[in-house]
């Protein structure tokens, strides 16, 4: 068992069952927010539900936050890792003639990925955990109505367009990020069974996922 | 055709080395990569320089010995072949060519373009074998049934030559593509199963200690590999690797 935690390929392993488990949440994600789309009451109950459920609040976001951290470090650990497997680089160097962009630069959508993240908790995350555990307030209601608050703070975080923009950007870079995670993950973990479907699965997922976020983030701007 | 090449020279292993530019004149078309590098070497060592050292054998393609990385390519531009094979008509009158050795931690630079690749023996003498009864009676080989597949498998991966190109293009100088057929080659066949779980354990443990990279799935070694080894073979290692560390825990 030492062996699997010391390895190259346990490392791998692990960044790819990571990246497994953040490509479920974010289908769960995309879901949640695409009811904003159609139903605000919707919308609201279903984040209301998320936000005050004991099993989401206190098992799946923690185990959520360690698997976010967990690939964010370990990705950096082995970009680390990689540079000084080769401390002398190539004077030219043509990685476009054998891989993709995508594969070629991880490490840089993720840090996009990273950037985004950083904003998204501090607009929704860090606000929730405020109000909830610091003000101790956890009915979701709008103080001195009866309608819960979740649609009306989301839908005014996108009034303003540089946030849309910044979106829109780290939605794309997820998109790359993904056409090549996807598939990758399966490889990685020793699957090539279906490997086809696969590969389409991931490419449909890496473009339809994000664009529905950069959907929903217009869609709130436009309708102000 | 007439050239301009810039080649890494490095007087040893300790030495620090640089590009240094030679023009060649009158190159043709049909020679191959390495006999322009002769026509190169002619002309220094009548001018009483020291010749480029650039490693060969064979000079057809199966010893896995030459190993230029050609304008940013393991091999240069051509697919499927060694660097013995690419002929100059993949060149054009007056194109600059950039010639480097293998880089990787793994690999020290010996002299010039010639890296020591020793580390992929050691990770071959870490399991990359079966241990038969070679004493006179052994079996037939006949008598153990063997799926035309997996055969076919086994033998795509046993055709890896070694040459080192899966590392030299990979970003991250990850020797996976390389280890990994090592691995299919015996883990596909019956013979080879008995001593699966030591070998890939052993191969990969080694591998790691030699100081590659880390394998992302870039795919660039299956492109630039002269044998199309197949990535597949990454994967196979990958599951007999889990396998072995769980069935050993």
């Amino acid at each position: 068992m030492s062996g699997l935690i010391k390895s190259s390929i346990a490392r791998k392993v692990a960044m790819a069952l990571s990246a497994l488990f953040l490509i479920i949440f974010l289908l769960l994600h995309f879901s949640v927010n695409f009811i904003s789309i159609f139903s605000e009451d919707a919308f609201n109950e279903a984040s209301h539900f998320m936000g005050t459920n004991p099993l989401v609040q206190f098992l799946m976001q923690p185990i959520l936050i360690l698997g976010v951290v967990f690939h964010f470090v370990m990705g950096f650990v082995l970009e680390a890792k990689n540079k000084a497997s080769r401390p002398v680089k190539y004077s030219k160097y043509n990685g476009g003639a054998s891989a993709s962009w995508m594969s070629r630069n991880m490490l840089v959508s993720g840090a996009v990925i990273l950037a985004f993240l950083g904003l998204h908790f501090y607009d929704f995350w860090v606000h929730e955990m405020t109000v909830k555990y610091v003000e101790g307030d956890m009915s979701g209601v709008i103080p001195g109505t009866e309608h819960l608050r979740y649609y009306e703070e989301m839908h005014a975080k996108f009034a303003d367009l540089w946030r849309v923009i910044f979106y829109c950007v780290g939605f794309a870079l997820l998109s790359l990020h993904l056409l090549h995670g996807f598939q990758s993950a399966f490889q990685s973990i020793g699957v090539r069974k279906f490997r086809n479907a696969i590969v389409k699965l991931g490419n449909i997922y890496a473009i339809v996922i994000p664009l529905g976020f950069i959907f929903i983030a217009l869609f709130h701007f436009i309708t102000q | 055709m007439n050239l301009t090449l810039k080649i890494w020279r490095q007087k040893d292993s300790k030495a620090k080395g640089q590009m240094v530019e030679y023009k060649v004149t009158d190159i043709s078309e049909h020679m191959s990569f390495l006999e322009m590098m002769d026509v190169l070497n002619e002309g220094l060592v009548a001018k009483g320089e020291e010749p480029v050292a650039f490693d060969h054998d064979c000079r057809e393609g199966i010893c896995g010995m030459c190993s230029l990385q050609i304008n940013g390519e393991a091999h240069g531009p051509d697919r499927g072949i060694t660097t013995c094979q690419l002929h100059m008509r993949m060149f054009n009158d007056g194109d600059t060519i950039v010639i480097e050795p293998w880089r990787a931690a793994a690999f020290p630079v010996i002299k010039d373009l010639i890296v020591d690749r020793t580390a992929f023996e050691r990770i071959q003498q870490a399991g990359g074998y079966i241990s038969i009864n070679t004493s006179g009676n052994t079996q037939d080989a006949n008598a153990i049934p063997i799926s035309k597949e997996a055969a076919d498998k086994a033998m795509d991966a046993a055709t890896c030559i070694g040459c080192g190109a899966c590392v030299a293009a990979c970003k991250n100088a990850s020797a996976m593509l390389f280890t990994s057929a090592k691995v299919s080659q015996f883990a596909l066949l019956p013979q080879g199963r008995v001593e699966a779980t030591e070998r890939v354990m052993n191969m990969v443990k080694q591998m790691d200690l030699e100081g590659f990279g880390n394998c992302t799935n870039t795919g660039a070694c299956e492109i630039e590999c002269p044998k199309g080894i197949s990535l597949e073979n990454i994967a196979r290692m990958n599951r007999e690797y889990l396998a072995a560390s769980l069935a050993k825990s």
